[in-house]
Protein backbone atom coordinates (compact mmCIF):
# COMPACT_ATOMS: atom_id res chain seq x y z
CA UNK A 1 0.00 0.00 0.00
CA UNK A 2 2.95 2.24 0.82
CA UNK A 3 2.72 5.76 2.16
CA UNK A 4 1.15 8.71 0.45
CA UNK A 5 3.47 11.54 1.30
CA UNK A 6 2.75 13.93 -1.55
CA UNK A 7 5.55 16.17 -2.78
CA UNK A 8 6.91 17.55 -6.02
CA UNK A 9 8.12 14.24 -7.40
CA UNK A 10 5.23 12.08 -6.18
CA UNK A 11 3.04 10.45 -8.81
CA UNK A 12 -0.49 11.56 -7.93
CA UNK A 13 -2.24 8.93 -10.07
CA UNK A 14 -4.37 6.41 -8.23
CA UNK A 15 -2.51 3.14 -7.84
CA UNK A 16 -4.22 -0.17 -8.51
CA UNK A 17 -4.06 -1.25 -4.87
CA UNK A 18 -6.03 1.86 -3.93
CA UNK A 19 -9.15 0.35 -5.47
CA UNK A 20 -8.98 -2.45 -2.91
CA UNK A 21 -10.87 -0.70 -0.09
CA UNK A 22 -13.72 0.15 -2.45
CA UNK A 23 -13.90 -3.39 -3.79
CA UNK A 24 -13.93 -4.70 -0.21
CA UNK A 25 -16.65 -2.20 0.70
CA UNK A 26 -18.85 -3.28 -2.22
CA UNK A 27 -18.16 -6.97 -1.57
CA UNK A 28 -19.18 -6.41 2.04
CA UNK A 29 -22.43 -4.90 0.86
CA UNK A 30 -23.35 -8.03 -1.08
CA UNK A 31 -21.79 -10.71 1.11
CA UNK A 32 -22.58 -9.49 4.63
CA UNK A 33 -26.08 -8.01 4.43
CA UNK A 34 -26.70 -8.56 8.15
CA UNK A 35 -23.71 -6.35 9.08
CA UNK A 36 -24.62 -3.28 7.05
CA UNK A 37 -25.31 -1.06 10.04
CA UNK A 38 -21.88 -1.87 11.47
CA UNK A 39 -20.53 -1.33 7.96
CA UNK A 40 -22.06 2.13 7.72
CA UNK A 41 -20.61 3.00 11.10
CA UNK A 42 -17.18 1.87 9.91
CA UNK A 43 -17.48 3.97 6.73
CA UNK A 44 -18.39 7.03 8.78
CA UNK A 45 -15.46 6.49 11.13
CA UNK A 46 -13.14 6.13 8.13
CA UNK A 47 -14.24 9.55 6.91
CA UNK A 48 -13.82 10.93 10.43
CA UNK A 49 -10.37 9.34 10.75
CA UNK A 50 -9.37 10.72 7.34
CA UNK A 51 -10.21 14.22 8.52
CA UNK A 52 -8.01 13.61 11.56
CA UNK A 53 -5.16 12.17 9.48
CA UNK A 54 -5.12 15.33 7.39
CA UNK A 55 -4.29 17.51 10.39
CA UNK A 56 -2.41 15.06 12.63
CA UNK A 57 -0.56 13.02 10.04
CA UNK A 58 0.13 15.66 7.41
CA UNK A 59 0.04 19.07 9.08
CA UNK A 60 1.35 17.83 12.43
CA UNK A 61 -1.44 19.45 14.48
CA UNK A 62 -1.90 17.32 17.58
CA UNK A 63 -5.45 17.18 18.91
CA UNK A 64 -7.62 15.35 21.39
CA UNK A 65 -10.69 17.41 20.59
CA UNK A 66 -11.69 16.47 17.09
CA UNK A 67 -14.98 15.20 18.50
CA UNK A 68 -16.02 18.86 18.86
CA UNK A 69 -16.59 19.15 15.10
CA UNK A 70 -17.94 15.64 14.68
CA UNK A 71 -20.33 16.15 17.60
CA UNK A 72 -21.43 19.58 16.45
CA UNK A 73 -22.18 18.19 12.98
CA UNK A 74 -24.14 15.37 14.61
CA UNK A 75 -26.20 17.74 16.75
CA UNK A 76 -26.83 20.28 13.99
CA UNK A 77 -28.12 17.55 11.66
CA UNK A 78 -30.14 16.06 14.53
CA UNK A 79 -31.69 19.33 15.68
CA UNK A 80 -32.64 20.24 12.11
CA UNK A 81 -34.26 16.83 11.66
CA UNK A 82 -35.96 16.51 15.05
CA UNK A 83 -36.80 20.10 15.96
CA UNK A 84 -36.79 22.25 12.83
CA UNK A 85 -38.60 19.79 10.60
CA UNK A 86 -35.93 19.82 7.90
CA UNK A 87 -35.89 16.21 6.78
CA UNK A 88 -33.89 16.49 3.56
CA UNK A 89 -30.62 14.57 4.16
CA UNK A 90 -28.60 16.76 1.81
CA UNK A 91 -29.71 19.92 3.63
CA UNK A 92 -28.88 18.30 6.98
CA UNK A 93 -25.46 17.27 5.75
CA UNK A 94 -24.77 20.72 4.31
CA UNK A 95 -25.71 22.30 7.63
CA UNK A 96 -23.48 19.85 9.52
CA UNK A 97 -20.62 20.70 7.16
CA UNK A 98 -21.17 24.45 7.55
CA UNK A 99 -21.33 24.15 11.34
CA UNK A 100 -18.11 22.12 11.39
CA UNK A 101 -16.43 24.68 9.11
CA UNK A 102 -17.51 27.68 11.17
CA UNK A 103 -16.45 26.14 14.46
CA UNK A 104 -13.21 24.91 12.89
CA UNK A 105 -12.40 28.39 11.61
CA UNK A 106 -13.35 30.16 14.85
CA UNK A 107 -11.53 27.78 17.19
CA UNK A 108 -8.63 27.10 14.83
CA UNK A 109 -7.93 30.82 14.52
CA UNK A 110 -7.47 30.96 18.29
CA UNK A 111 -5.77 27.69 19.21
CA UNK A 112 -3.39 27.38 16.24
CA UNK A 113 -1.32 30.24 17.61
CA UNK A 114 -0.19 27.73 20.22
CA UNK A 115 1.69 24.46 19.88
CA UNK A 116 2.35 21.09 21.46
CA UNK A 117 0.88 20.57 24.94
CA UNK A 118 -0.89 23.93 25.09
CA UNK A 119 -2.58 23.12 21.80
CA UNK A 120 -3.52 19.66 23.03
CA UNK A 121 -5.11 21.09 26.18
CA UNK A 122 -7.03 23.71 24.21
CA UNK A 123 -8.48 21.12 21.82
CA UNK A 124 -9.53 19.12 24.85
CA UNK A 125 -11.13 22.22 26.39
CA UNK A 126 -13.14 23.02 23.27
CA UNK A 127 -14.81 19.63 23.08
CA UNK A 128 -15.41 19.62 26.86
CA UNK A 129 -17.12 23.01 26.68
CA UNK A 130 -19.31 21.84 23.81
CA UNK A 131 -20.19 18.67 25.71
CA UNK A 132 -21.31 20.73 28.69
CA UNK A 133 -23.37 23.04 26.48
CA UNK A 134 -25.09 20.04 24.85
CA UNK A 135 -25.70 18.56 28.29
CA UNK A 136 -27.28 21.75 29.67
CA UNK A 137 -29.30 22.84 26.62
CA UNK A 138 -31.58 19.85 26.95
CA UNK A 139 -34.60 21.53 25.37
CA UNK A 140 -32.66 21.59 22.13
CA UNK A 141 -30.34 18.59 22.46
CA UNK A 142 -32.24 16.24 24.73
CA UNK A 143 -29.39 16.53 27.23
CA UNK A 144 -28.23 13.29 28.80
CA UNK A 145 -31.22 11.41 27.38
CA UNK A 146 -30.06 12.12 23.88
CA UNK A 147 -31.90 13.52 20.91
CA UNK A 148 -34.43 11.18 19.34
CA UNK A 149 -37.10 11.67 16.73
CA UNK A 150 -34.58 12.31 13.99
CA UNK A 151 -36.46 12.23 10.69
CA UNK A 152 -34.54 11.66 7.48
CA UNK A 153 -36.39 11.91 4.18
CA UNK A 154 -35.40 9.81 1.14
CA UNK A 155 -32.07 10.86 -0.40
CA UNK A 156 -32.69 13.21 -3.34
CA UNK A 157 -36.35 12.26 -2.87
CA UNK A 158 -35.57 8.83 -4.37
CA UNK A 159 -33.80 6.49 -1.95
CA UNK A 160 -35.58 5.72 1.27
CA UNK A 161 -33.58 4.71 4.36
CA UNK A 162 -34.54 1.05 4.86
CA UNK A 163 -34.46 -1.01 8.06
CA UNK A 164 -31.68 -3.24 6.70
CA UNK A 165 -29.37 -0.25 6.31
CA UNK A 166 -28.74 -0.81 2.60
CA UNK A 167 -29.43 2.80 1.62
CA UNK A 168 -27.51 4.13 4.60
CA UNK A 169 -24.48 1.99 3.73
CA UNK A 170 -24.30 3.07 0.08
CA UNK A 171 -25.02 6.67 1.03
CA UNK A 172 -22.12 6.69 3.52
CA UNK A 173 -19.91 4.98 0.96
CA UNK A 174 -20.69 7.69 -1.60
CA UNK A 175 -19.95 10.50 0.85
CA UNK A 176 -16.73 8.76 1.93
CA UNK A 177 -15.69 8.46 -1.72
CA UNK A 178 -16.06 12.22 -2.20
CA UNK A 179 -14.24 12.98 1.06
CA UNK A 180 -11.40 10.59 0.23
CA UNK A 181 -11.02 12.07 -3.25
CA UNK A 182 -10.79 15.59 -1.87
CA UNK A 183 -8.32 14.73 0.89
CA UNK A 184 -6.14 12.74 -1.49
CA UNK A 185 -6.09 15.66 -3.92
CA UNK A 186 -5.13 18.02 -1.11
CA UNK A 187 -2.30 15.80 0.06
CA UNK A 188 -0.78 15.62 -3.41
CA UNK A 189 -1.17 19.35 -4.05
CA UNK A 190 1.45 22.06 -3.34
CA UNK A 191 -0.74 23.05 -0.39
CA UNK A 192 -0.46 19.53 1.04
CA UNK A 193 3.30 19.53 0.51
CA UNK A 194 3.59 22.85 2.32
CA UNK A 195 1.67 21.30 5.23
CA UNK A 196 4.22 18.50 5.49
CA UNK A 197 6.82 21.27 5.45
CA UNK A 198 5.14 22.85 8.48
CA UNK A 199 5.01 19.46 10.19
CA UNK A 200 8.70 18.83 9.56
CA UNK A 201 9.98 22.31 10.41
CA UNK A 202 7.62 25.22 10.97
CA UNK A 203 10.54 27.56 11.76
CA UNK A 204 11.98 26.99 8.29
CA UNK A 205 8.57 27.40 6.67
CA UNK A 206 8.44 30.86 8.25
CA UNK A 207 11.96 31.51 6.98
CA UNK A 208 10.97 30.74 3.38
CA UNK A 209 8.14 33.23 3.67
CA UNK A 210 5.18 30.87 4.08
CA UNK A 211 2.11 32.14 5.96
CA UNK A 212 2.26 29.16 8.31
CA UNK A 213 -0.56 30.23 10.61
CA UNK A 214 -3.07 30.77 7.80
CA UNK A 215 -2.18 27.47 6.17
CA UNK A 216 -2.84 25.70 9.47
CA UNK A 217 -6.13 27.54 10.01
CA UNK A 218 -7.20 26.58 6.50
CA UNK A 219 -6.39 22.88 6.81
CA UNK A 220 -7.94 22.80 10.28
CA UNK A 221 -11.16 24.30 8.88
CA UNK A 222 -11.24 21.78 6.02
CA UNK A 223 -10.69 18.95 8.47
CA UNK A 224 -13.40 20.25 10.82
CA UNK A 225 -15.81 20.49 7.87
CA UNK A 226 -15.24 16.86 6.98
CA UNK A 227 -15.56 15.82 10.62
CA UNK A 228 -18.85 17.76 10.73
CA UNK A 229 -20.09 15.83 7.70
CA UNK A 230 -19.11 12.55 9.36
CA UNK A 231 -21.07 13.68 12.43
CA UNK A 232 -24.10 14.46 10.25
CA UNK A 233 -23.88 10.97 8.77
CA UNK A 234 -23.79 9.27 12.16
CA UNK A 235 -26.99 11.12 13.13
CA UNK A 236 -28.72 10.19 9.90
CA UNK A 237 -27.81 6.51 10.12
CA UNK A 238 -28.51 6.15 13.86
CA UNK A 239 -31.49 8.53 13.83
CA UNK A 240 -30.38 9.45 17.31
CA UNK A 241 -27.72 11.71 18.86
CA UNK A 242 -26.17 11.00 22.26
CA UNK A 243 -23.77 13.14 24.30
CA UNK A 244 -20.98 10.64 23.64
CA UNK A 245 -20.38 12.13 20.16
CA UNK A 246 -18.82 15.15 21.90
CA UNK A 247 -16.82 13.34 24.57
CA UNK A 248 -13.07 13.52 24.45
CA UNK A 249 -13.06 9.75 24.93
CA UNK A 250 -14.49 9.50 21.44
CA UNK A 251 -11.78 11.84 20.14
CA UNK A 252 -9.20 9.67 21.88
CA UNK A 253 -10.77 6.55 20.45
CA UNK A 254 -10.51 8.07 16.99
CA UNK A 255 -6.83 8.84 17.54
CA UNK A 256 -6.30 5.24 18.66
CA UNK A 257 -7.94 4.00 15.44
CA UNK A 258 -5.68 6.21 13.35
CA UNK A 259 -2.51 5.17 15.19
CA UNK A 260 -3.51 1.51 14.86
CA UNK A 261 -3.97 1.87 11.13
CA UNK A 262 -0.99 4.16 10.55
CA UNK A 263 -0.68 7.94 10.73
CA UNK A 264 0.02 10.15 7.73
CA UNK A 265 -0.61 7.56 5.01
CA UNK A 266 -4.30 8.02 4.04
CA UNK A 267 -5.15 4.31 4.18
CA UNK A 268 -4.25 4.02 7.84
CA UNK A 269 -7.53 5.87 8.34
CA UNK A 270 -9.24 3.01 6.47
CA UNK A 271 -7.56 0.10 8.24
CA UNK A 272 -7.76 1.51 11.78
CA UNK A 273 -11.53 1.92 12.08
CA UNK A 274 -12.14 -1.46 10.40
CA UNK A 275 -9.87 -3.29 12.84
CA UNK A 276 -11.03 -1.31 15.87
CA UNK A 277 -14.77 -1.44 15.25
CA UNK A 278 -14.81 -5.05 14.08
CA UNK A 279 -12.75 -6.07 17.13
CA UNK A 280 -15.13 -4.06 19.29
CA UNK A 281 -18.11 -5.82 17.73
CA UNK A 282 -16.65 -9.33 18.03
CA UNK A 283 -14.91 -9.01 21.38
CA UNK A 284 -17.57 -6.96 23.10
CA UNK A 285 -20.10 -9.72 22.50
CA UNK A 286 -17.78 -12.42 23.83
CA UNK A 287 -15.98 -10.54 26.58
CA UNK A 288 -18.01 -7.45 27.40
CA UNK A 289 -15.80 -6.65 30.40
CA UNK A 290 -12.37 -7.35 28.94
CA UNK A 291 -12.45 -6.36 25.31
CA UNK A 292 -10.71 -3.04 25.95
CA UNK A 293 -7.77 -5.09 27.18
CA UNK A 294 -7.44 -6.54 23.68
CA UNK A 295 -7.52 -3.10 22.04
CA UNK A 296 -5.09 -1.76 24.64
CA UNK A 297 -2.64 -4.59 24.05
CA UNK A 298 -2.84 -4.03 20.30
CA UNK A 299 -2.15 -0.32 20.74
CA UNK A 300 0.82 -0.90 23.02
CA UNK A 301 2.34 -3.37 20.57
CA UNK A 302 1.81 -1.04 17.62
CA UNK A 303 3.28 1.96 19.41
CA UNK A 304 6.28 -0.03 20.69
CA UNK A 305 7.13 -2.10 17.65
CA UNK A 306 5.38 -0.67 14.61
CA UNK A 307 5.35 3.10 14.52
CA UNK A 308 3.81 2.99 11.06
CA UNK A 309 0.76 1.17 12.40
CA UNK A 310 -0.75 -1.93 10.80
CA UNK A 311 -0.02 -0.56 7.34
CA UNK A 312 3.57 0.04 8.36
CA UNK A 313 3.82 -3.65 9.24
CA UNK A 314 2.28 -4.61 5.91
CA UNK A 315 4.77 -2.37 4.10
CA UNK A 316 7.81 -3.86 5.80
CA UNK A 317 6.51 -7.41 5.15
CA UNK A 318 6.09 -6.62 1.46
CA UNK A 319 9.58 -5.10 1.36
CA UNK A 320 11.03 -8.26 2.95
CA UNK A 321 9.24 -10.52 0.47
CA UNK A 322 10.51 -8.42 -2.46
CA UNK A 323 14.08 -8.66 -1.21
CA UNK A 324 13.83 -12.44 -0.99
CA UNK A 325 12.27 -12.77 -4.45
CA UNK B 1 27.54 51.40 -5.54
CA UNK B 2 24.02 50.92 -4.22
CA UNK B 3 23.34 49.56 -0.76
CA UNK B 4 21.54 46.22 -0.46
CA UNK B 5 21.12 46.14 3.29
CA UNK B 6 21.77 48.82 5.85
CA UNK B 7 21.31 49.31 9.58
CA UNK B 8 21.28 52.70 11.26
CA UNK B 9 21.95 52.93 14.97
CA UNK B 10 20.61 49.47 15.64
CA UNK B 11 20.31 48.70 19.35
CA UNK B 12 18.99 45.78 21.35
CA UNK B 13 18.99 45.35 25.07
CA UNK B 14 17.47 42.75 27.32
CA UNK B 15 16.95 44.65 30.56
CA UNK B 16 20.34 46.02 31.61
CA UNK B 17 22.19 43.81 29.16
CA UNK B 18 23.01 45.53 25.86
CA UNK B 19 23.69 43.02 23.11
CA UNK B 20 23.67 45.41 20.17
CA UNK B 21 24.92 48.96 20.57
CA UNK B 22 24.49 51.52 17.79
CA UNK B 23 25.33 49.18 14.94
CA UNK B 24 25.74 51.07 11.67
CA UNK B 25 26.29 48.56 8.96
CA UNK B 26 26.20 48.65 5.15
CA UNK B 27 26.08 45.71 2.81
CA UNK B 28 26.77 46.85 -0.77
CA UNK B 29 24.93 45.28 -3.70
CA UNK B 30 26.71 42.10 -4.78
CA UNK B 31 29.01 42.27 -1.76
CA UNK B 32 30.88 39.38 -0.20
CA UNK B 33 30.94 40.55 3.37
CA UNK B 34 31.79 38.67 6.55
CA UNK B 35 30.71 39.37 10.10
CA UNK B 36 33.07 37.96 12.68
CA UNK B 37 33.56 38.31 16.39
CA UNK B 38 34.18 36.22 19.48
CA UNK B 39 31.41 34.20 21.09
CA UNK B 40 28.83 36.42 22.71
CA UNK B 41 29.71 39.38 20.48
CA UNK B 42 26.07 39.66 19.39
CA UNK B 43 26.33 38.19 15.90
CA UNK B 44 23.28 35.99 16.29
CA UNK B 45 21.25 38.82 17.83
CA UNK B 46 22.22 41.00 14.88
CA UNK B 47 21.12 38.36 12.37
CA UNK B 48 17.88 37.78 14.26
CA UNK B 49 17.13 41.49 14.07
CA UNK B 50 17.92 41.59 10.35
CA UNK B 51 15.61 38.65 9.64
CA UNK B 52 12.79 39.85 11.87
CA UNK B 53 13.00 37.20 14.57
CA UNK B 54 13.85 39.88 17.15
CA UNK B 55 12.70 43.46 17.02
CA UNK B 56 15.37 46.06 17.80
CA UNK B 57 15.06 48.36 20.83
CA UNK B 58 15.90 51.27 18.55
CA UNK B 59 17.40 51.98 15.13
CA UNK B 60 16.33 51.21 11.58
CA UNK B 61 16.89 48.41 9.08
CA UNK B 62 16.75 49.18 5.36
CA UNK B 63 16.56 46.62 2.56
CA UNK B 64 17.48 48.14 -0.81
CA UNK B 65 16.63 51.54 0.63
CA UNK B 66 13.23 50.60 2.04
CA UNK B 67 12.60 50.59 5.77
CA UNK B 68 11.77 47.04 6.84
CA UNK B 69 12.19 47.53 10.59
CA UNK B 70 8.50 46.94 11.27
CA UNK B 71 8.00 44.07 8.82
CA UNK B 72 7.55 40.47 9.98
CA UNK B 73 9.97 37.71 9.02
CA UNK B 74 7.83 36.31 6.19
CA UNK B 75 7.37 39.73 4.58
CA UNK B 76 11.12 40.35 4.63
CA UNK B 77 11.60 37.07 2.78
CA UNK B 78 9.13 38.24 0.14
CA UNK B 79 11.16 41.47 -0.20
CA UNK B 80 14.27 39.45 -1.00
CA UNK B 81 15.99 38.70 2.31
CA UNK B 82 17.01 35.04 2.53
CA UNK B 83 18.90 33.24 5.24
CA UNK B 84 20.44 29.92 6.21
CA UNK B 85 20.67 28.54 9.72
CA UNK B 86 23.67 27.77 11.88
CA UNK B 87 22.02 24.54 12.99
CA UNK B 88 20.38 22.75 10.07
CA UNK B 89 16.74 23.76 9.74
CA UNK B 90 15.67 21.24 7.13
CA UNK B 91 12.50 19.30 6.40
CA UNK B 92 14.02 16.13 7.70
CA UNK B 93 11.72 13.42 6.42
CA UNK B 94 11.14 15.05 3.04
CA UNK B 95 13.30 14.44 -0.01
CA UNK B 96 16.17 16.74 -0.91
CA UNK B 97 14.22 17.94 -3.93
CA UNK B 98 11.10 18.69 -1.89
CA UNK B 99 13.20 20.68 0.58
CA UNK B 100 14.24 23.02 -2.21
CA UNK B 101 10.93 22.84 -4.08
CA UNK B 102 9.04 24.10 -1.02
CA UNK B 103 11.07 27.31 -1.12
CA UNK B 104 10.66 27.70 -4.88
CA UNK B 105 6.92 27.07 -4.56
CA UNK B 106 6.56 29.76 -1.91
CA UNK B 107 8.42 32.25 -4.07
CA UNK B 108 6.30 31.44 -7.14
CA UNK B 109 3.15 31.39 -5.03
CA UNK B 110 1.95 27.97 -6.19
CA UNK B 111 1.27 26.62 -2.70
CA UNK B 112 -2.09 28.34 -2.22
CA UNK B 113 -3.43 26.77 -5.42
CA UNK B 114 -5.26 23.90 -3.87
CA UNK B 115 -6.01 20.86 -5.90
CA UNK B 116 -3.59 20.58 -8.81
CA UNK B 117 -0.95 17.95 -8.08
CA UNK B 118 2.38 19.28 -6.85
CA UNK B 119 4.25 17.13 -9.36
CA UNK B 120 2.26 18.77 -12.18
CA UNK B 121 4.05 22.03 -11.36
CA UNK B 122 7.05 21.22 -13.51
CA UNK B 123 8.34 24.79 -13.22
CA UNK B 124 8.89 24.22 -9.50
CA UNK B 125 10.47 20.80 -9.93
CA UNK B 126 12.75 21.92 -12.77
CA UNK B 127 14.00 24.94 -10.92
CA UNK B 128 14.59 22.80 -7.84
CA UNK B 129 16.56 20.28 -9.90
CA UNK B 130 18.61 23.05 -11.55
CA UNK B 131 19.53 24.40 -8.16
CA UNK B 132 20.53 20.98 -6.89
CA UNK B 133 22.65 20.43 -10.01
CA UNK B 134 24.59 23.65 -9.52
CA UNK B 135 25.31 22.61 -5.95
CA UNK B 136 26.31 19.09 -7.02
CA UNK B 137 23.34 17.48 -5.28
CA UNK B 138 21.40 16.26 -8.32
CA UNK B 139 22.08 12.60 -7.56
CA UNK B 140 20.69 12.96 -4.06
CA UNK B 141 17.41 14.60 -5.14
CA UNK B 142 15.20 11.65 -4.20
CA UNK B 143 16.94 10.90 -0.87
CA UNK B 144 15.28 11.87 2.36
CA UNK B 145 17.36 14.49 4.20
CA UNK B 146 17.81 12.05 7.10
CA UNK B 147 19.91 9.75 4.91
CA UNK B 148 22.25 12.51 3.76
CA UNK B 149 25.74 13.05 5.22
CA UNK B 150 26.06 16.21 7.29
CA UNK B 151 28.21 18.10 4.81
CA UNK B 152 25.60 17.65 2.10
CA UNK B 153 22.86 18.69 4.49
CA UNK B 154 24.72 21.99 4.89
CA UNK B 155 24.56 22.42 1.12
CA UNK B 156 20.80 21.77 1.12
CA UNK B 157 20.54 24.43 3.79
CA UNK B 158 22.03 26.88 1.26
CA UNK B 159 19.97 25.47 -1.62
CA UNK B 160 16.70 26.21 0.20
CA UNK B 161 17.71 29.84 0.67
CA UNK B 162 18.72 30.10 -2.99
CA UNK B 163 15.28 28.78 -3.99
CA UNK B 164 13.94 32.11 -2.73
CA UNK B 165 16.15 34.02 -5.23
CA UNK B 166 17.14 36.48 -2.53
CA UNK B 167 18.73 39.87 -3.20
CA UNK B 168 20.45 39.59 0.15
CA UNK B 169 21.55 36.28 1.60
CA UNK B 170 22.59 35.83 5.23
CA UNK B 171 24.72 32.75 5.73
CA UNK B 172 24.81 31.84 9.41
CA UNK B 173 27.94 29.73 9.85
CA UNK B 174 27.53 27.68 6.67
CA UNK B 175 30.53 25.50 7.57
CA UNK B 176 29.49 24.87 11.17
CA UNK B 177 29.94 21.24 12.08
CA UNK B 178 31.58 20.38 8.79
CA UNK B 179 35.02 18.76 9.09
CA UNK B 180 37.70 21.16 7.81
CA UNK B 181 38.59 18.70 5.05
CA UNK B 182 35.11 19.11 3.64
CA UNK B 183 34.70 22.83 4.21
CA UNK B 184 36.37 23.50 0.84
CA UNK B 185 33.22 22.00 -0.72
CA UNK B 186 31.19 24.68 1.00
CA UNK B 187 33.62 27.35 -0.19
CA UNK B 188 33.44 26.06 -3.76
CA UNK B 189 29.66 26.41 -3.63
CA UNK B 190 29.83 29.86 -2.08
CA UNK B 191 32.24 31.00 -4.79
CA UNK B 192 29.76 29.93 -7.45
CA UNK B 193 26.81 31.86 -6.02
CA UNK B 194 25.34 34.44 -8.43
CA UNK B 195 27.23 37.73 -8.23
CA UNK B 196 24.06 39.82 -8.02
CA UNK B 197 23.26 38.40 -4.57
CA UNK B 198 24.70 40.44 -1.74
CA UNK B 199 26.04 37.99 0.83
CA UNK B 200 26.68 38.46 4.50
CA UNK B 201 28.44 35.49 6.03
CA UNK B 202 28.80 34.85 9.75
CA UNK B 203 31.52 32.31 10.23
CA UNK B 204 34.09 31.04 12.72
CA UNK B 205 36.24 29.29 10.15
CA UNK B 206 38.81 32.10 9.57
CA UNK B 207 40.30 30.31 6.61
CA UNK B 208 36.95 30.38 4.86
CA UNK B 209 36.24 33.98 5.87
CA UNK B 210 39.52 35.36 4.57
CA UNK B 211 39.26 33.47 1.30
CA UNK B 212 35.63 34.35 0.64
CA UNK B 213 35.02 37.85 1.96
CA UNK B 214 35.96 41.13 0.30
CA UNK B 215 35.04 43.08 3.39
CA UNK B 216 34.97 42.08 7.04
CA UNK B 217 33.16 43.63 9.96
CA UNK B 218 34.34 42.75 13.45
CA UNK B 219 31.72 42.81 16.17
CA UNK B 220 32.76 42.87 19.83
CA UNK B 221 30.37 43.15 22.76
CA UNK B 222 27.55 44.36 20.58
CA UNK B 223 29.60 47.10 18.93
CA UNK B 224 31.35 47.35 15.59
CA UNK B 225 35.04 47.33 16.46
CA UNK B 226 36.38 47.82 12.97
CA UNK B 227 35.46 47.23 9.34
CA UNK B 228 37.77 46.81 6.38
CA UNK B 229 39.26 44.57 3.72
CA UNK B 230 40.65 41.19 4.81
CA UNK B 231 44.19 42.66 4.62
CA UNK B 232 43.28 45.56 6.88
CA UNK B 233 41.54 43.27 9.36
CA UNK B 234 44.44 40.84 9.28
CA UNK B 235 46.85 43.66 10.21
CA UNK B 236 44.64 45.24 12.87
CA UNK B 237 46.17 44.85 16.33
CA UNK B 238 42.88 45.24 18.20
CA UNK B 239 41.31 42.46 16.16
CA UNK B 240 44.24 40.19 16.98
CA UNK B 241 43.85 41.02 20.62
CA UNK B 242 40.13 40.31 20.98
CA UNK B 243 39.60 37.71 18.38
CA UNK B 244 42.27 36.24 16.20
CA UNK B 245 44.70 35.69 19.06
CA UNK B 246 42.06 33.95 21.05
CA UNK B 247 41.20 31.87 18.01
CA UNK B 248 44.81 30.74 17.66
CA UNK B 249 44.94 29.53 21.22
CA UNK B 250 41.67 27.67 20.87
Amino acid sequence: MSTHAGGYSADPRIRRVEWLPWIVALAGFFLLPEYLSLGARILIYILYALSLDLIVGYAGIITLGHSAYFGLGAYVAGILAAKAGIADPMAQLAAAAAAGALLGLATGAIILRTRALTLLMLTLAITSVLLEIANKASSLTGGADGLSGVVVAPILGLFKFDIFGKTAYLYCLAVLLVGWWLIRKLIYSPFGTSLTGVRENSLRMHAIGAPVYWRLVLVYTISATIAGIAGGLITQTNQFVGLNVLSFESAGELLVMLILGGVGRIYGAFVGPVVYLVAQDLLAKQFPEYWYLGIGTMLVLVVLFARGGILGIVDSLIAKLRRKA
Amino acid sequence: MSVALETRGLCKSFGALTVADQINFRLEAGARHALIGPNGAGKTTFVNMLTGVLSPSSGRILLTGEDITELGAAKRVKRGLGRTFQINALFRRLSVLDNVALAVAERLGVAPRKLRAASAHSEVRNEGMDLLSTLGLAEDAAQPILDLPYGKQRLVEIAIALGLRPKVLLLDEPAAGVPSLESHRILQVLDKLPRDIAILIIEHDMDLVFRFAQRITVLVQGEVLVEGTPEEIGRDKRVHQVYLGEQRHA
